[in-house]
């Protein structure tokens, strides 16, 4: 006679992460019989009330999308109205913006790391418990983070929902000094940023192996944050325009983020995915900290993830030191916008990957069809593909306790942005 | 026995750029950590939803029946209840729904909306149980959380400035952006708090603080009328991050009309 036992595991597991997810998970006869992430973000209906809007008020209001990527919405939006108006920003612009979104990737990686990942890999709940024995390494990380809140604030004022970018650049460029300043600080960080290389490398990472596709842009010359084309590991290489005739999105009944696929497959955006495309565009002291950990790039493993981040860091700053090289004030710090009616596109690389937006204007500027598509509805069908894969090379028969843990170190790893609601993950383990 | 402040910090719905300022403030953060103890943090790590704390920290706005049922439970586990932020005091940006047609929205934005649950409006925290204290900005800074939190460990209430952006402007000597420029700037009506960031960097205010005390939003909205601003343009001005806030609202709503007239 056979017993049927189902266990129902109701755990608030999902801390450090931003946004409201849940795990189904059942477990019959050593098999995953369901696995679905769920996402209860209460839809804050950003393309709807972005319509009557005029495309200078983008920037401001699609930053509230996110609090911690907000620099990236803004870099999408005035891509696309610049993009439909005809507007070339010039050198200077360019290369303050790379700097203000070198900015983001440095705060939101460090902040990940540190406050989000590090807890998993050394056995905290959270980054205060770490406080006392990882004392040097939090202190770095904070700083670094700090680091990356003050390239932020030198061009938008503050580092949440900054108040400096607008279509065709800036409202103001910062003083000589201060940027001078800045830069000796992003000079004297670079050891450190190395250091967190090795030590992300030095992490206890699980072993993984896994089969999946890498999108990203990709740029003639840099490594890609603020323009290029859409290129995937399989092969494809389209203009940001074009992302809808091979991007599809789709609902489930059990999220309210919409899942994307690429020709009907899941496809993996964000920071492993930027190196597995791109680790030719590095700058050379970066691959040369990475070609001492051993990592080679590309990588099945996941879990490189968090060492990609880190030398995401180390490239952002090399990148800004550069950019900030022989600092002048310009006459002007915006061009001139002339609205015309169409279709704008726009796509940038945001820290958790490709942030890619659409916007049809009428003839006064006006929005009169808005469409986001962020990197974390594009991640989640990736995620569900590696939660299987990561909890059967574990075993299935493991303590739901292990599962559980495992579950969330995976979700974690890919950062998953659900800016919405409360954070809990539950998992219910069934086991008939 | 442990006289550590019990805090807690939870999330409605909002960007997550409010609490952000814990986050953000690194080492500060770490070295009241002899005085406060975080009970519920979900962001950094602590999970204790229904423990009862000193004080409750609130980002975001009510826009779900669950999101009712929750705030409900967090106002009876704490002693003190501070709203953050645009969302939790005035509904945020996302508020804009309440004047729309939501359902149609949802239809427009999700290809099976009946499978979403989302109440018809976003709506502050003080419209479901009482606040103690209300910090607004979008997002509010670092300085503006510390300080509550100070107080609150000396058992205090926090002082909280009620001047418009415009002083802030004089007492650090930026350029008045409506008389150099012309700007619509919303600085003669919003709080104070962010240190007057946007006329310092040459551009309008959006009152992204919500409103100061007795603004005078009639006057203002008349003057961008002068200065040229269609009635439509006008409205879009009060009707943006805390369109909600009641004195903004009808402000909007009064230039919104207007533009109908018109059109
Ligand atoms: S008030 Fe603004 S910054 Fe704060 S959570 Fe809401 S949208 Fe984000
Ligand atoms: S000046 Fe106005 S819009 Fe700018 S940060 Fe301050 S309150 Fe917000």
């Amino acid at each position: 006679m056979t017993t049927t036992r189902e266990v129902r595991l109701c755990v608030p597991i999902l801390a450090r992460v931003e946004g409201e997810g849940a795990l189904d998970l059942v477990v019959q006869d050593g098999r995953i019989e369901t696995l679905r992430l769920r996402i209860f973000e209460p839809p804050r209906m950003f393309e709807k009330f972005l319509e009557g809007r005029e495309y200078s008020e983008l920037p401001d209001l699609v930053a509230r999308i996110c609090g911690i990527c907000p620099v990236a919405y803004q870099m999408s939006a005035v891509q696309a109205i610049e993009g439909l108006f005809g507007i070339d920003p010039g050198p200077w612009v360019r290369a303050m913006r790379r700097v203000f979104y070198c900015g983001e990737w440095i705060q939101s990686h460090a902040l990940h790391i540190h406050w989000l990942a590090a807890p998993d890999f050394l056995g905290y709940e959270s980054a205060v418990g770490m406080a006392q024995a990882h004392a040097g390494v939090l202190q770095r990380g904070l700083a670094l983070q700090g680091l990356g809140n003050a390239i932020i604030k030198l061009l938008g004022a503050r580092s949440v929902h900054p108040v400096g970018a607008r279509a065709g650049g800036f409202y103001a460029a910062p003083p000589a000094e201060e940027v001078a300043a800045l830069r000796a600080r992003l000079v004297a960080a670079l050891p450190d940023a190395e250091a967190l290389i090795a030590w992300a490398a030095s992490l206890p990472l699980p072993a993984s192996d896994q089969d999946f596709i890498s999108v990203s842009l990709r740029h003639p010359l840099d490594y890609p944050m603020n323009e290029g084309r859409i290129v995937a590991s399989h092969g494809l290489d389209i203009p940001v325009s074009e992302y809808e005739t091979h991007f599809a999105e789709r609902q489930v009944a059990y999220s309210t983020a919409l899942f994307a696929d690429l020709h009907g497959r899941p496809y993996l955006v964000g920071p492993l995915a930027r190196m597995n495309l791109n680790a030719d565009r590095l700058h050379p002291p970066v691959r040369a900290a990475l070609a001492r950990t051993g990592i080679v790039f590309p990588s099945r493993n996941m879990f490189h993830s968090v060492v990609a981040r880190a030398a995401e860091i180390h490239q952002a700053l090399l990148e800004a030191i550069g950019l900030l090289a022989g600092y002048r004030r310009p006459a002007e710090t915006a061009a001139a916008a002339v609205p015309r009616s169409g279709t704008g596109f726009g796509a940038t690389e945001a820290p958790r990957g490709l942030l890619w937006h659409r916007y049809e204007f009428d003839d006064e500027g006006c929005v009169r069809r808005a469409r986001i598509v962020p990197p974390t509805s594009q991640n989640q069908g990736r995620m569900e593909e590696d939660l299987r894969g990561a909890l059967e090379a574990l075993g299935l028969d493991k303590e739901e306790e292990a599962l559980r843990r495992r579950a969330e170190m995976v979700i974690r790893n890919y950062d998953p942005c659900i800016s919405c609601a409360t954070h809990f993950l539950r998992v219910r383990v069934a086991r008939p | 026995m442990d006289t550590r402040l019990r805090v807690a910090v939870h999330k409605f719905s909002s960007c997550d750029g409010c609490q952000l300022a814990f986050l953000n403030s690194g080492a500060d953060l770490l070295r009241l950590m002899p005085r406060v103890e975080f009970v519920h943090f979900a962001e950094a790590g602590f999970i204790a939803p229904d423990a009862p704390v000193d004080v409750a920290f609130v980002e975001g706005s009510i826009s779900t029946p669950q999101d009712v049922e929750r705030i409900e439970r967090v106002r009876a586990n704490s002693r003190y209840l501070v709203a953050i932020g645009a969302c939790a005091t005035a509904g945020g940006l996302q508020a804009l729904r309440n004047d729309a047609d939501a359902a149609a929205w949802m239809a427009a934005v999700y290809p099976r909306p009946a499978e979403i649950g989302a109440l018809p409006v976003s709506s502050a925290i003080a419209s479901h149980v009482p606040v103690d204290e209300e910090v607004w900005g979008c997002p509010v800074n670092e300085w503006q959380l510390l300080h509550v939190l100070q107080a609150r460990i000396f058992g205090v209430r926090p002082a909280i400035e009620n001047d418009k952006v415009c002083l802030e402007c004089k007492r650090r000597q930026a350029v008045c952006v409506l008389v150099a420029q012309g700007a619509p700037c919303m600085g003669p009506v919003t709080h104070t708090g962010c240190g007057a960031l946007c006329p310092r960097v040459r551009r309008a205010c959006y009152a992204c603080y919500g409103p100061a005390e007795n603004p005078n939003a009639q006057a203002l909205a008349a003057r961008f009328a002068q200065l040229g601003l269609a009635p439509a343009a006008i409205a879009r001005r009060f009707l943006s991050i805390n369109n909600a806030a009641p004195v903004f609202h009808e402000a909007g709503i009064v230039w919104r009309e207007r533009h109908d007239d018109h059109a």
